[in-house]
């Protein structure tokens, strides 16, 4: 057995102002395992991917908590290290492909510059390596593609070469942010097949970040829900749609018409259970002192 | 499509120098100032007057005058400088490397001090860095070139006397350029004894012309690239393993740099403007220098020749800058 994939032990972040953003998250990633990390918007999913990679914006400070990626304390380490670290070992399929591309430089040095001048692949190599990925995530034109600006591709094509280069380096932990929310919805379940099968035949852990329970039903072997940047439950994906424990996720699913009448309109959460959450974690934040920082 | 612009283009700017033109060759001569009684000596008779009037083609109306001088330029005769008595076009083309060399090195400078301080600042956003260069920008800016020439004449010609304050070279030396284009001539004859003593002399008018335009680039690229390094392009490049500073150069400047480089544009034609100043206070015989004399002696011809060789070069500097835009734009350049 080896180490854990990605460990958080009780990681907090605060804004500028002290408002906290995330509240003693502790979450674990095993080799190869997809855990897909709930709830709805600015419930904080973003933020713990950004902590995981060390791309936090500058408002955001970490005030207590450690992250270890394969065993490595990504605290402990210097700057750089860290950087190289989560370069080799980690990559992000990012939430909108139209973003995450340099709109002024080309697809092909796009994907092989992390390959060439961070892993130190000879140039034919990291081309090779490239046009496989291209293959399996079933872009036939590479030749194209590659010598093709960001704005000549479609949104769903950027996001095959996105995830062809996450895959490319052979990294040990995707952080995969809500990577199908920016397409339509055609697209989106192909692209979500895609991830699935690249993340089975290369047995990569996933970090994946959706506010979706259809897609978490679909994808991971794990689950976090979160709310408030708090993680409220966490179970094996199949336990938790069988038996969910906590009244949040109860009534996250209850909104969410897929799992009850499926011609049901989507119904916001609950508001009592809403209004106990909050007070839960009004009574935490008085109560809570960073142990350091 | 290409050479439809290009055309298009080309006519623009023939009318942007034909309007240029006009306007001040009326002008110059509506304002008070008669280059004719500027010539003789005092006592001189009407006659005399008159002779001299028309023999520079003065007695004729405006509109006449306009014509006959710009019949001249088409076939490249720019008509003879009254106070020096020499063809226009061979005294502002004796003058103009000079200047050109003076902008293009202030220019060089510019460029150079202001995109380190922004790329710096961008950097060390955030911290007391970037404070430091929004502090020296803001000064550099709050003062135009002609007062950082008297400053920089002060504090290196008067009170640590290091660099030449005066004229374009040392004139005991001995030149052997074929060409008016020094500097670069001192270059290509590898002989760096006088590209040096030439930039001895260059230097400070260089700064005073720099300055500002550093302080402009520092502020605005500082700001674009700040814009630029929040978006996710940028950090996904940083989850690869890139450093900051690999980011901001490799990412992120191409990028940023547009708004700049438009600004640029616009600011290195007052940077030119700029010189006719400096290169007085500096005693730098270039053309700005001369176009000061041409304007003090009413020397109607060569003022003109002065400010049509100025429009041009305008023209063309706009012309550049929106042809590297469009370099720089992939966009652009396929759309
Ligand atoms: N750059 C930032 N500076 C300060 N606060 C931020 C910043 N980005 C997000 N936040 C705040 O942090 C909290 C968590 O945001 P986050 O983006 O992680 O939510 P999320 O769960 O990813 O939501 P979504 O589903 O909308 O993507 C929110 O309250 C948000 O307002
Ligand atoms: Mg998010």
């Amino acid at each position: 057995m080896s180490a854990t994939c990605l460990e958080i032990r009780n990681l907090s972040a605060v804004l500028a102002n002290g408002q906290r953003v995330l509240r003693s998250v502790s979450l674990a990633v095993e080799p190869g395992e997809v855990r897909a990390l709930v709830g709805e918007s600015g419930a904080g999913k973003t933020m713990i991917g950004k902590a995981v990679l060390g791309v936090l914006p500058l408002s955001v400070r970490i005030v207590e908590g450690d992250m270890l990626l394969e065993g490595e304390n990504l605290g402990r380490l210097s700057p750089k290290a860290r950087r190289t670290l989560i370069g080799t070992r980690t990559a992000l399929i990012p939430q909108d492909p139209l973003t995450a591309l340099n709109p002024s430089r080309r697809i092909g040095p796009q994907m092989t510059d992390r390959l060439v001048r961070i892993l130190g692949w000879n140039g034919e190599r990291a081309d090779q390596r490239i046009r496989q990925l291209l293959e399996e995530v079933q872009i036939r034109d590479p030749d194209r593609v590659l010598k093709s600006y960001p704005h000549e591709l479609s949104g769903g094509m950027r996001q095959r070469v996105l995830i062809a280069a996450a895959f490319a380096a052979e990294p040990r932990l995707i952080v995969a942010d809500e990577p199908t929310t920016a397409l339509d919805v055609t697209v989106q379940k192909q692209i979500l097949r895609l991830i699935a099968q690249l993340q089975r035949e290369h047995g990569t852990a996933i970090l994946f970040v959706t506010h979706d329970l259809g897609v978490v039903a679909k994808i991971s072997q794990k689950v976090s829900v979160l709310y408030a940047g708090k993680v409220v439950e966490e179970a094996e994906t199949a336990a938790l749609f069988a038996a969910p424990q906590h009244p949040y996720t109860r009534a996250l699913m209850a909104a969410t018409p897929r799992y009850t009448d499926p011609l049901a309109s989507l119904k916001p959460v609950d508001e009592a259970v809403l209004a106990g959450l909050a007070a839960e974690i009004a009574a935490a934040d008085r109560a809570w002192r960073p142990r350091h920082g | 499509m290409l050479l439809q612009r290009f055309l298009i283009r080309l006519l623009t700017m023939a009318i942007t120098l034909f309007g240029v033109a006009v306007v001040v060759f009326v002008v110059i001569r509506v304002a008070p100032g008669d280059p004719i009684a500027m010539m003789l000596p005092p006592g001189a008779t009407d006659a005399d007057i008159a002779r001299l009037r028309a023999l520079y083609g003065l007695d004729k109306t405006i509109v006449q005058q306009f014509f006959i001088w710009l019949s001249g330029v088409v076939r490249g005769d720019f008509g003879t400088s009254i106070s020096l008595r020499q063809d226009v076009l061979g005294l502002v083309f004796n003058r103009l490397p000079a200047t050109l060399e003076l902008a293009i090195v202030a220019l060089l400078m510019a460029v150079a001090i202001g995109g380190t301080a922004a790329i710096l600042g961008a950097r060390e956003r955030g911290t007391a860095v970037e404070a430091g260069i929004d502090i020296a920008s803001g000064t550099a800016l709050s003062i135009p070139d002609f007062l950082w020439g008297l400053v920089l004449i002060l504090l290196f010609g008067v009170l640590v006397p290091v660099f030449d304050i005066s004229g374009r070279v040392s004139p005991q030396l001995d030149l052997p350029f074929v060409t008016q284009f020094y500097l670069f001539e001192s270059v290509l004859r590898l002989r760096f004894d006088l590209t040096w003593d030439l930039l001895k002399h260059m230097l400070m008018p260089a700064v005073a012309l720099a300055l500002p335009l550093a302080a402009i680039i520092a502020q605005l690229l500082k700001q674009s690239l700040k814009e630029v390094l929040d978006l996710d392009y940028v950090v996904l490049a940083r989850v690869k393993g890139f450093s900051e500073t690999q980011v901001i150069l490799r990412e992120a400047l191409k990028n940023a740099a547009l708004p700049t480089l438009t600004l640029v544009g616009v600011q290195f034609t007052f940077l030119i403007g700029g010189t006719v100043i400096v290169e007085r206070l500096f005693s730098y015989e270039g053309l700005g220098n001369m176009a000061i004399d041409a304007v003090i002696n009413r020397d109607l011809p060569l003022i003109q020749g002065i400010v049509l060789v100025f429009a041009l070069l305008f023209v063309l500097i706009n012309l550049t800058v929106d042809m590297m835009y469009a370099l720089l734009n992939p966009r652009l350049r396929h759309g």
